[in-house]
C-alpha cells in the first residue's frame, strides 16, 4: 500500500494573487503530500469538479478578495452535492476576525491568516485526517 | 463478487470511478480486486501517449487535443492521465497540469486525473497502466496519457500507448540530436509545438530527415531523394506501413490541432487494418505481467531474506572482502533455499 495525502489547492473568485497559494502548495509538497494546483479564477463548481476527479482528501482555498462569505459556502455545498461529504476544507487569505466563526460553522476546518507557519498547516491536516480515519 | 463501487463505476458514476482510481493507484486490496474484475472488459479504448521535454507544451496540447476529439466524436468520452514527478526527497508532488486544461472543466464527458510518479523513472508512474485500464473499463474511448517532462530515454509510455506523440519545440537541438536513439524513435506522430517561434521549419525538417532515414533504410535504401520521399513512400510502402508525420502546432491557439487529430484517428485505423492494434495490445499485457512479476519477485525476496542478511553482505562488499556480484549470488542462493524450505 502506498497511500498519499492528496490536496487540491484552489483560488476561487477573481483576485489574481496566488503567491500565498503557491507557498502553501510547496510546503505541503515538502511535507510529502501530493498537491494538485488548479490555477487562478476558479468557480466553486470548477473546484468541486476538480476535487471529484482527483479524489482529494483536502481542499485548500485561498481568497484575498473579500468574497469568502459568498464563495466558501458555495464550494462546500458543491462538494457535498457531488457526494464528497468527507473532504476537509481549509481556508487561507485575508479573512476578517468577525467572519471566521461563521465560516467554521459552515464546515471550514480551519482559517489561516497572513504569517501562519506553514508547518502548522501540515500538522493540522495530518491530525485532522487521522481523526477522520479513526472516526 | 462485484463490489458496490465497481457496480457504480460501470453505471457511469464518476465519484465511484475516482475512488477506484485512488484504490488502484495506492495498490490497496480493494483496488486490486476492482482491477482484476475491470481488466476483463478492457481493450476498446485508444490510448494516446504524449511525451516530450519539460515546457514543450504537453499539457496545453492535451487540452487542445481533448477539446478537438470531443468536437469530432461527441459520443465518446475522453480521459486524461497527467503524470508529474514526485520529489525524490519527500515523496511529495505538485501536480500542475490541470492549470493548462481549464478549457475542459465544463465538459462532464472529460475526466482529468493527475498522478504523481511516486519514484518511477520511465516517465510514468507504476500504476499508470492500471489507471488507464480503469478508464477503459469505465467506457472512455480516448485515453490521453501525458508523461512527466521526458529527456532522452523515458520511453515507458510506448509499452502502453497505441499511439505515441512526441512533442518538441523549435530549436531543441541540431540534426545530430534527431538521429540519436531514444525518445524520438518511439514516436508515431512528431509534433513541433510553439511553432510560431523562430526555427520551427528547420526543426521540422530535421525531424523529417530522421524519419526518412529510418524508412529509406527499411524499404529501398537511399534510392530516392529526400524531397520526393513522401510521394515515393506512399507508393512503395504498403498501406499498412505507418510513416510518422511531423506536424507543426501552436497548442495555445489551437493551431494545427485538427491535423493532429486527423493523424491520431488515421493511426488507429492503420493499426486496426494492419493487425498491429492486436500486437500492441498483446505486448502491453506482456509488459504488465513482466512488471508485476518483477515487483512480486522483489516482494517475495524481501519476505524470504531478512534485512540483516542483506545488510551483512552489503557490508562485506563495502569492505571489499567480497564483490557485489558475489553478494548477489549468495542472496539469491539464500532466497532459493528459503523457497525450497517453505514448499517442503
Amino acid at each position: 500500500m502506498n497511500e498519499k495525502i492528496r490536496v487540491l489547492i484552489a483560488k476561487p473568485g477573481l483576485d489574481g494573487h496566488d503567491r500565498g497559494a503557491k507557498v502553501v502548495a510547496r510546503a505541503l509538497r515538502d511535507d510529502g503530500m501530493e498537491v494538485i494546483y488548479t490555477g487562478l479564477r476558479q468557480t466553486p463548481e470548477m473546484i468541486a469538479e476538480a476535487a471529484l476527479q482527483e479524489d482529494v482528501d483536502v481542499v485548500g482555498l485561498s481568497i484575498l478578495s473579500g468574497a469568502h462569505n459568498a464563495l466558501v459556502p458555495q464550494v462546500i455545498a458543491d462538494l457535498r452535492a457531488n457526494g464528497q461529504t468527507n473532504v476537509l476544507v481549509f481556508l487561507g487569505g485575508i479573512i476578517p476576525e468577525d467572519d471566521i466563526q461563521k465560516l467554521l460553522d459552515q464546515g471550514v476546518y480551519k482559517v489561516y491568516g497572513p504569517g501562519t507557519d506553514t508547518g502548522e498547516v501540515c500538522k493540522d491536516i495530518r491530525e485532522a485526517l487521522k481523526e477522520k480515519a479513526q472516526a | 463478487m462485484t463490489s458496490a463501487l465497481v457496480d457504480s463505476l460501470r453505471k457511469g458514476n464518476r465519484l465511484a470511478l475516482s475512488r477506484i482510481l485512488s484504490q488502484v493507484e495506492n495498490g490497496s486490496p480493494e483496488g486490486l480486486a476492482a482491477l482484476e474484475e475491470l481488466f476483463l472488459v478492457t481493450g476498446s479504448a485508444q490510448k494516446i501517449g504524449i511525451t516530450g521535454p519539460p515546457g514543450s507544451g504537453k499539457s496545453t496540447l492535451v487540452n487542445a487535443l481533448a477539446r478537438e476529439l470531443r468536437l469530432r466524436e461527441p459520443d465518446k468520452k475522453v480521459a486524461i492521465i497527467a503524470v508529474d514527478p514526485s520529489s525524490p526527497f519527500t515523496g511529495g508532488a505538485i501536480l500542475g497540469d490541470r492549470v493548462r486544461m481549464l478549457d475542459l472543466q465544463d465538459d462532464k464527458q472529460i475526466f482529468i486525473r493527475s498522478m504523481a510518479s511516486r519514484g518511477a523513472l520511465g516517465g510514468l508512474a507504476e500504476q499508470t497502466q492500471a489507471l488507464s485500464q480503469v478508464f477503459d473499463a469505465a467506457g472512455y474511448s480516448f485515453i490521453l496519457i501525458e508523461t512527466v517532462g521526458a529527456g532522452q530515454s523515458e520511453v515507458d509510455v510506448v509499452d502502453l500507448a497505441h499511439t505515441t506523440i512526441v512533442v518538441d519545440t523549435p530549436g531543441m537541438g541540431d540534426d545530430i540530436q534527431s538521429i540519436k536513439a531514444g525518445i524520438l524513435e518511439i514516436a508515431d506522430i512528431l509534433v513541433i509545438n510553439k511553432s510560431d517561434r523562430p526555427g520551427a521549419d528547420q526543426s521540422a525538417s530535421h525531424l523529417r530527415n530522421m524519419v526518412e532515414m529510418g524508412y529509406a533504410k527499411r524499404s529501398h535504401a537511399g534510392k530516392h531523394s529526400l524531397q520526393d520521399f513522401s510521394e515515393k513512400a506512399a507508393e512503395e510502402l504498403s498501406s499498412e506501413d505507418w510513416i510518422p508525420p511531423v506536424l507543426k502546432t501552436v497548442a495555445s491557439d489551437y493551431e494545427g490541432i485538427s491535423e493532429l487529430v486527423d493523424s491520431i484517428l488515421a493511426h488507429a485505423a492503420c493499426l486496426h487494418q494492419s493487425g498491429k492494434w492486436r500486437v500492441k495490445d498483446q505486448a502491453a499485457i506482456r509488459a504488465t505481467i513482466r512488471h508485476q512479476l518483477i515487483a512480486g519477485l522483489l516482494k517475495d525476496f524481501k519476505k524470504n531474506v531478512p534485512t540483516e542478511q542483506v545488510e551483512a553482505l552489503v557490508a562485506a562488499a563495502q569492505d571489499r572482502s567480497i564483490s557485489p556480484n558475489e553478494a548477489v549470488r549468495r542472496l539469491l542462493a539464500y532466497n532459493r533455499s528459503n523457497i525450497l524450505e517453505s514448499s517442503e
